[in-house]
This record gives structure tokens, sequence and C-alpha cells, in this order.
């Protein structure tokens, strides 16, 4: 078991045919991914590394019985390209796309209120399930099949949490790249809904940042009733206030946002909070009563 | 990216929203001359810089007369400003707003943020205009009326009439003011602004609503679309060294410790800030190079890094995951010997052929140290600097 992709998913990859799509493309395929195919708006009818193009995402899906997406388009079309996957119905669409106007996402989130598909990103490295599949930019090597859910905000502090687990023999169930972007379509609550729901998920890393409340919102979510051993780490402990670092939604405003009080959130709903980076790991094999 | 004031009260104006007649000047003479225009009664001259706490730091002064104008403007030009939004070092006042002084009967607040959590933008006003809205949202939560607003079809008037009686206006300026409150939410979306705040919104004797401040932030994303509004961007108020940056599209950020941070992805920058910090090390910087990493982008943060002269050593930190770390290496051997960089660095990465990586570093005979581990790195770089 997993959440979100598995062995069964059919993905196809929305601007397959530029640079960044097509070298990500083979990489989730050698990862053992079922990659069905791609979107390129024109360009339908060719074919591109051995993989049907289409014109439009409801003649992929239609075509090929894909069930999921991976998006590389750029920014400027981009939340156009989640709002035609969510209108042909796809299950999962998984936004790579860093700098999509906020606005832009707010109005593709309004399009998509009543629509089945569940969005993972923008502005993420995507989804990997540790020995079936992946969606997304997270490098496979460093995966191990296990026992552990990961949630994350960041992209290469992710990697590091992976890592570090792998090294202590603590394998990975799915690692959620959730996005740093102000507007993302899955939160810290839908992807700790999903391993509540996942009997092969025992434990989570959860890893926040500063900005927003998520983590808060999280922390409450938890309290209420999330049962499995949860270790966190939110990086930007010492960011200044008022600058944006790096991540459009990674900003302490009005005083808000701060890695201190995310901390003293999660630390409240009983999550094992690490302040050093370097501990996330550690933390887990501790958690897990090794 | 932040703007003036009397640059977002030009926004504002286009979009129908009341603002005091005034113009900016960029000289004390320029400023008499504006005072005049107005007729030479009651001015206000308002230094401009991207920072909140004005009236406190002395950068807002209620003078009568193109004269003491003309006295005001020549006391804030050229001066620093220190507000607690500045910090101590201050900011150079280039430029004044001198507008028509205003009989006010209330200050307000009023202001548009995206609501995270909803997915939308929300509309918050307050009784209590004119002060820390911070302030008030901590100690009288109560006083801040919210409307969350439906991106399909925007601010209904209904809504803008609920905040407007909400905060107590006199009935007879409910209309002018919910018209008031569409305009911004029109401006808001219309420029892609992360943030407008009118703080004080007031009401005037003569029975007007105006704008008496504002401020607008915009989606550095969104820059794309709106030509109009990058060239707002003033480089004076902003960091040499981050303009440099971001002309190579590197997220650098400027900070007052010792230690400079080569990093890739922002969410790892930002934990090697905080594990330097954890080793008893001060960063100099925040800098995230790009997922990728690559050989010119390791140069230019180099060339960005050596610029700020606090920097007595650096700490590389790439997890490159499908990244070639022995290419990586080269890169950072390259931009070192290119550059003439003369400080320790160690380096942490993370990839395929780490191993290869690492010897042609210590092979390199420059000052490196290599470290397996993030916690390792931040401990060797710590006594490097001599921090510790």
């Amino acid at each position: 078991m997993a959440v979100l992709i598995d062995k069964h998913t059919k993905l196809i990859v929305q601007g397959l045919t530029g640079r960044e799509g097509t070298f990500h493309a083979k990489q989730c395929a050698a990862y053992g991914t079922n990659v069905v195919g791609g979107v390129t708006p024109g360009k339908g009818g060719t074919v591109h590394e051995g993989w049907p193009i289409f014109n439009t995402v409801a003649e992929a899906v239609e075509q090929t019985g894909a069930n999921a997406t991976l998006i590389f388009v750029p920014p400027a079309a981009a939340a156009e390209a989640v709002m035609e996957a969510a209108d042909a119905g796809l299950g999962v669409a998984v936004c790579i796309t860093e700098g999509i106007p906020t606005l832009d996402m707010m109005r593709a989130f309004t399009f998509m209120r009543g629509k089945k598909t569940r969005l993972v990103g923008p502005n993420c490295p995507g989804v990997i399930t540790a020995g079936q599949a992946k969606a997304g930019i997270i490098p496979g090597h460093i995966c191990s099949p296990g026992r552990v859910g990961i949630v994350s905000k960041s992209g290469t502090l992710t990697y590091e949490a992976i890592h570090q687990l792998t090294g202590l023999g603590l394998g990975q169930t799915t690692c959620i790249g959730i996005g740093g972007d102000p507007l993302i379509g899955t939160t810290f609550i839908d992807a700790l809904t999903l391993f509540a729901a996942d009997p092969a998920t025992e434990a989570v890393v959860m890893i926040g940042e500063i900005g927003g409340s998520a983590e808060e919102e999280a922390a409450e979510f938890i309290t209420r009733g999330f049962k499995k051993p949860v270790v966190g780490f939110i990086a930007g402990q010492t960011a200044p206030p008022g600058r944006r670092m790096g991540h459009a939604g990674a900003i302490i405003a009005g005083g808000k946002g701060t890695a201190a009080e995310k901390m003293k959130a999660l630390s409240s709903a009983g999550v094992a909070v690490v302040k050093s980076p370097a501990d996330m790991g550690r933390a887990m094999v501790e958690a897990l009563g090794h | 990216m932040k703007i003036h004031e009397h640059q977002a009260k030009a926004i504002l104006a286009r979009h129908g929203v009341a603002v005091p007649r005034g113009e900016v000047a960029f000289t004390a003479q320029e400023a008499a001359e504006v005072a005049r225009k107005l007729g030479g009664g009651t001015v206000v001259v308002k230094a401009q810089i991207h920072a909140g706490g004005r009236g406190k730091g002395g950068g807002i002064k209620v003078v009568k007369g193109a004269d003491e104008a003309e006295r005001a403007a020549s006391a804030m030009l050229g001066t620093k400003l220190v507000t607690y939004q500045t910090g101590p070092a201050g900011q150079v006042v280039s430029r004044v707003l001198v507008e028509e002084g205003l009989k006010m009967t209330k200050e307000l607040y009023l202001g548009v943020v995206i609501d995270r959590s909803r997915g939308c933008a929300v509309m918050m006003a307050s009784s209590e205009g004119g002060v820390e809205i911070e302030k008030v949202a901590a100690e009288t939560p109560h006083l801040i009326k919210k409307v969350h607003i439906d991106p399909a079809t925007g601010l209904h008037a209904f809504q803008a009439r609920e905040l407007a009686f909400g905060i107590g206006l006199d009935p007879a300026l409910v209309a002018k003011a919910a018209k008031l409150m569409m305009a911004i939410y029109n401006a808001f979306v219309a420029t892609d602004a992360s943030l407008v705040e009118i703080n004080p919104l007031v009401t005037t004797e003569s029975g007007d609503v105006l704008a008496l401040d504002a401020k607008m932030n915009f989606d550095d994303n969104a820059l794309f679309r709106h030509p109009e509004i990058r060239e707002l961007r003033d480089l004076s108020e902003e960091d040499p060294l981050e303009i440099e940056a971001s002309k190579y599209s590197l997220n650098y950020i400027r900070l007052d410790g010792n230690i400079g941070c080569m990093v890739n992805g922002a969410g790892l920058a930002m934990s090697t800030m905080d594990i330097i910090k954890l080793a008893g090390g001060e960063p100099a910087n925040f800098l995230d190079v790009g997922g990728g990493a690559s050989a010119e982008q390791i140069r230019n943060a180099f060339k960005i890094l050596m610029s700020d002269t606090n920097v007595k050593a650096v700490l590389i930190n790439i997890f490159g995951g499908i990244l070639r770390c022995d290419i990586l290496a080269e890169g950072v051997i390259d931009a070192v010997k290119e550059l003439h960089v003369d400080v320790p660095i160690v380096v942490r990465m993370e990839g395929t052929n780490v191993e290869k990586g690492k010897q042609m570093l210590i092979d390199s005979g420059l000052k490196f140290a290599t470290a397996d581990t993030m916690g390792e790195a931040a401990d060797k770089v710590v006594a490097l600097a001599g921090t510790k």
C-alpha cells in the first residue's frame, strides 16, 4: 500500500516534449513508473522518445486510460494546464512548475471546486512511492521501500530527510512534496489524512517552513486524533522577518508565520520536533521505538 | 515587489479610489512648488521609503505654506530615516510626497491580502486606523472585520457594506466607502498585488472617504505581465548585492554573520542557516542557487558571496540527487581558482559519484574541507570562521 501513486498508476506528462519534461519523464519511467504519453498542444499525433503526444489532456486520457498527470508547463500557462487536467477528470495532478502567479492559482482552485482531481504543488518536487512509481523529480536512488511517509514544503530538504532515513535503515512508503507557494493543492492536513488511512505508513516526517499557518493547522489536526508518530522540522528558524526566503510563501509577515510559533504548535500536538535538520532521521528511529 | 506610497496612490486613483491631491517631489524647491499649486494652505510632507512607521520616525510633517514645506522637505531629503521597520541602519529619503492637509473625522483601516487556507482574497477593515494593525489584531481582534472574496464573482456590494457598517461608519458615508472598497479590490486583481493596505482610510469634515496612506506589494511571479509596475522598482531601496544577485537569478538575502552559505533549494538553504546558528556560528546570507546548481550558477554565487567582506568561511551544501558530484566539484574548483577565493570552504554534497567529487576537492590543493553530513559541515565551517 501507499498513497497517491503506485505501480498501477498510468501517468501522462503535460509538457513532455520540453527539455525538463523529457528528462524527468525518462527518469520517472526508469524508476518503473508506467508513463503512457504526453500532452503538448500543437504536437498531437507525433511520437517523442517513444511516447505518443496528444494535443489535449482529454484526448490523452481517452487514448491511454491515464489516471494521473505530471505538469512541466512554463509558469504563464501552468494554471491552465492544471485546470485542463481537472477538467479531464484525472485523479492526481502533480505540478512541478515554479513561479506561477498566485492569482492564477486562485482562479484554478475556484475552477477545481467540486472536481475530483487532487492537485499536488505547484512549485514542488512531486511524489514518489518507494519501489513503485514516481511523478516528479525526487531522485529515486535515495529512496527505499519501507514504512515512513514524508510530507514537505521543500524539495532538496525532502531529499535530505529521505537520505537520512534510508541511511538508518528506515524505508519510505510515499514522499509528498507539497510545495512552497502561498496557494497549494495538497496541504499538510490532506497528506496526513492520506497517511492516516494507509496501513503501510506507520509514521510520518513532516517538514514545514516559515510563512502562513499550514503547520499550525496541521498541529490542530494531529491533536484531534492523528494516531501515528510524527517527526517535525521547520526551516527558517534564523530567517529575518519581512523577507521572502526563496519560496514565494516563505515569509514572516506582520510578525506571523515564524518557525518558533510553528515548532511550539507542533510540539504541543505531540510531534517530535527537531531543531536541527540533521536530526530528522534519528528522531524517527526513536519515535518508532528502536 | 514593493513600491512607494505616491506610486500606490497613483495606481489606486486610476482604479477610482479617492486619494488626497498631491505630488511627489525630489528636491525641496519642487516640494515648495507643489505646496503652492495646492493653494498655499496646510500641506503634509511625507518621506517616501519602503517601510512603515514613518510618522514616529519624523518622516511625516504637517506644515503651512510653501516656505515651510520647502524647509520640511529639505530636512528630510538626503537624511536617513529610522523606523521600527527599517532597522537601526535606516533608509535614505530621496523623495517626498506633498499633499493637501485634510480635516479628518475618523481614521480607519482597510487591507486586502490572500488567505492561504481559504485560497482566496480577504478584505479586512477596522475602526482602529492609523496604528499598527498587528497590534490591533493581537489586542482587540474583535475590532477587525473580514470578508472573504469569491474569485469568480469578486467583492460584492453587500460585503463591502457589511464591512463599512461593521466598523461603525456614518451611514451617510457607507455607499462612498463601499465604492472605494470595490475599487481597491479591482486594483488588487488588475495589478496582481499580494497586499493592499490603506492605513489610515479617513473620513473628512466635508463628507469624503479617502485613502490617506497606501501600501501596495506585488506578486513577483506575475511581474512578467505588468511591465508598467516593474518600472516602479526603486533600486535605491534595495541592497546592492541583492540587486546584483537578482541579475543572475540567484535568491540571495544578506544577513549579519560571517559564514557564507551556498545551497541548492530554498528549504535546504534556510535549514543550512539554522544549523550554522545551532553550531554556534552566524550565517552571512541566505543563498539558493537553484535545484540544478550548474557550474555557471556556482561561479555567480561565489562572486556575490565574496563581495561581502564579512565572509570568513563558506559552506557549500548541495543535495544534488541525480546531479553528478564530480561535475559539481569541477565547477567549484574552477570558480575558486578564477575568482581567487581565499577563505576556507567546507563542501557537503550528495549525488552520484560523490567519492570522486570529494577526492577532486582534496587533490585540488585549495582550502577545501569536506563533510558527509550537514551537522559535520556546520561544525567544521563554524570552527574555520573562528566564531567558536
